[in-house]
């Protein structure tokens, strides 16, 4: 293949990374934004929202179209649900202290992972792409899953936008993320902000993961490369801010599809980290942000 | 009052040592490998609880310092032919060279930025360690050279040794702790960590001290991992992975933050909780993550530290 095509075929792979890394970054930064908090667990509920897309596509049994569709609504639900209730049973309790989150979802973390381990198995499991078709390119023929994947990515996010800054839900969170004390004054349940925050954020890792599936098979410890990735491009993109996280995926999700093609990934993984760690070291709001973790 | 509690703490921390002394002419095989391993991790957590517990720096990177350290070791041993003797001073040197560079940059954020940037660094070196494959086998690791592994004459592979070598290790950590916390610098470092505004107010160099408390730390873990390489004789990516900077996070938070015996209680009941978990769940880490949890929510100031609050004062 010559070059020109070759580039072409990265910068696809590098957007549908980028679209579930989108999502999952956005949740990410939501719970930071509105929470102040770093939820470390956050990788362990992007796989979590996998094993259970394949769970529900292996239990129903049915077409690959209507297993996908009922696992992209019942696997966030579920993960919604275990998120309300670590919120309610740890994150409350300790009264959303920075530092004693961080070591709570740690633990968080190893506990979901560990359970993964003792009911999934250490096996790598796929689930079938609802559409099976081929997007024929003059170059290569291209999954047309993916291409959904993208476009699928693109409504969440634009729904996330719409909910934010036109509904009153939308409205609470950014009073409480503004200033959650004089929310607080005003009537809004703070407490129950914050639940659906978490819960929300998790939700969204959860439709990232459900989407990813029938590209990369559920693993239990799938979770970490998101998670990382997530940190990496909410730290650039700004913390707390929206906007900054969706353009830093973007960028992020396709230079590391294109240079993992052209480059030996390791050492692109290397400089990213490092880069990331300086970047946070002169400038700690980010590149786009207006709050300093 | 205050040198009659001096000494009661003095005769506290030499009855350990000597009770760890007298404990391996009487243990079986089995717990006594594995007391000389839980006394080198502890010696590792000792250096953490430095940073962590006495400054209030929560780094969650020190796996890199300690994989500085068994790597220093680890390829001079390998492809230099140096011995123990120099693999440990290596080993020192190594940890505090890294702790201080890292130190002068991540020191200039704090609170979360101050985790996730030494947590990037530690990822960047953990990374480093599969990159540079061809020297250090990645994940599969290496064998230290079982010829190299001689301190003074000493063979350190042999049990009895290697529990001797692992003692002597633990006590000169826990005198160094001893020491930190006893000392006017120790006093300086808990104030930073209870109000690092107010210490600036009072004319000290809060970013100096910071730096001089993560530079012993890494020291420590630098020393600890060149000894782990020494004692154990191998060498792995595993030990750079952010497990490794979870780990003593852990067994200090549980034993005690800010205590000088709390790293080693915490380590001793972490390692024997994982050891016995094991034996009948292939998901041990299982236990690690409940016990954070448990820790962080009930029991914030660890065994020693509640231990400090409601009984004995005097426990530094």
């Amino acid at each position: 293949m010559d070059f020109g095509p070759y580039f072409l075929l990265a910068t696809l792979e590098g957007a549908v990374g980028a679209a579930v890394l989108a999502l999952t970054a956005l949740g990410l930064s939501l719970v930071f934004g509105v929470m102040r908090i770093v939820n470390v667990a956050h990788g362990a509920f992007f796989m979590l929202g996998a094993i259970i897309a394949w769970w529900v596509a292996d239990t129903l049994g049915a077409g690959p179209m209507l297993s996908f569709l009922a696992a992209l609504i019942i696997s966030p639900l579920a993960v919604g649900a275990v998120a309300v209730l670590a919120e309610r049973l740890i994150l409350r309790r300790l009264n959303y202290n920075p530092e004693s989150t961080i070591v709570a979802t740690i633990g968080l973390l190893y506990v979901i992972e560990q359970v993964a381990l003792m009911t999934y198995g250490p096996d790598a499991r796929p689930v079938v792409a609802p559409i099976d078709f081929r997007v024929q390119l003059p170059w290569f023929g291209y999954s047309g899953y993916k291409l959904l994947v993208i476009a699928a990515s693109i409504v969440v996010m634009l729904a996330v936008w719409w909910g934010l800054t036109r509904t009153r839900i939308g409205l609470m969170m950014r009073a409480t993320q503004f200033d959650s004390e004089t929310a607080r004054a005003f009537a809004i349940p703070v407490d129950r902000v914050y639940g659906g925050v978490f819960a929300f954020g998790a939700m969204l890792a959860a439709i990232g993961a459900v989407l990813v599936v029938p590209i990369q098979q559920a693993h239990y410890l799938m979770g970490n490369d998101p998670l990382l990735l997530s940190f990496i491009v909410v730290i650039i993109g700004g913390l707390g801010s929206l906007r900054g996280t969706v353009l830093a995926a973007v960028i992020i999700g396709l230079s590391d599809g294109i240079i993992s093609v052209f480059f030996s990934p390791t050492l692109a993984k290397i400089i990213a980290t490092l880069v990331v760690a300086m970047i946070l070291v002169i400038r700690p709001k980010g590149l786009f942000g207006t709050q300093s973790a | 009052m205050r040198s009659r509690w001096a000494n009661k703490a003095t005769v506290l921390h030499v009855g350990v040592i000597a009770v760890l002394f007298a404990l391996q002419f009487v243990l079986p095989e089995y717990h006594h490998v594995n007391l000389a391993r839980v006394m080198v991790l502890a010696s590792f957590a000792m250096g953490y609880n430095i940073a962590f517990g006495y400054t209030g720096l929560l780094s969650l990177g020190h796996a890199m310092f300690f994989a500085a350290g068994l790597y220093a070791a680890g390829l001079m041993a390998q492809f230099a032919g140096v011995s123990a003797a120099g693999g440990l001073l290596l080993g020192v040197a190594a940890g505090l060279a890294l702790a201080a560079a890292v130190g002068c940059l991540a020191l200039r954020t704090t609170g979360v930025s101050f985790m996730i940037v030494t947590l990037m660094f530690a990822q960047a070196a953990f990374l480093a360690t599969f990159y540079f494959g061809e020297y250090t086998r990645g994940d599969e690791g290496f064998v230290i050279p079982s010829h190299l592994r001689h301190l003074f004459g000493l063979f350190l592979a042999e049990p009895a040794t290697r529990y001797f070598v692992a003692l002597s290790l633990f006590a000169l950590c826990l005198a160094i702790s001893f020491a930190v916390a006893r000392s006017s610098m120790g006093r300086v470092l808990a104030a930073i960590r209870e109000n690092e505004e107010r210490t600036r107010m009072l004319g000290y160099n809060v970013f100096l001290y910071k730096l001089v408390a993560l530079t012993i730390s890494g020291a420590m873990s630098g020393l600890v991992g060149a000894a782990y390489g020494m004692l154990f004789g191998y060498v792995g990516a595993t030990f750079a992975s952010i497990q490794y900077s979870i780990f003593p996070l852990l067994w200090v938070l549980m034993g005690g933050a800010a205590t000088v015996l709390g790293p080693f209680v915490g380590t001793l009941l972490m390692f024997y909780l994982v050891d016995i978990s094991s034996g009948f769940t292939s998901a041990n880490m299982l236990i690690v993550g409940l016990a954070l949890i448990g820790l962080i929510l009930f029991f914030p100031k660890g065994i020693l530290g509640s231990l400090r609050e409601r009984a004995a004062p005097w426990l530094p």
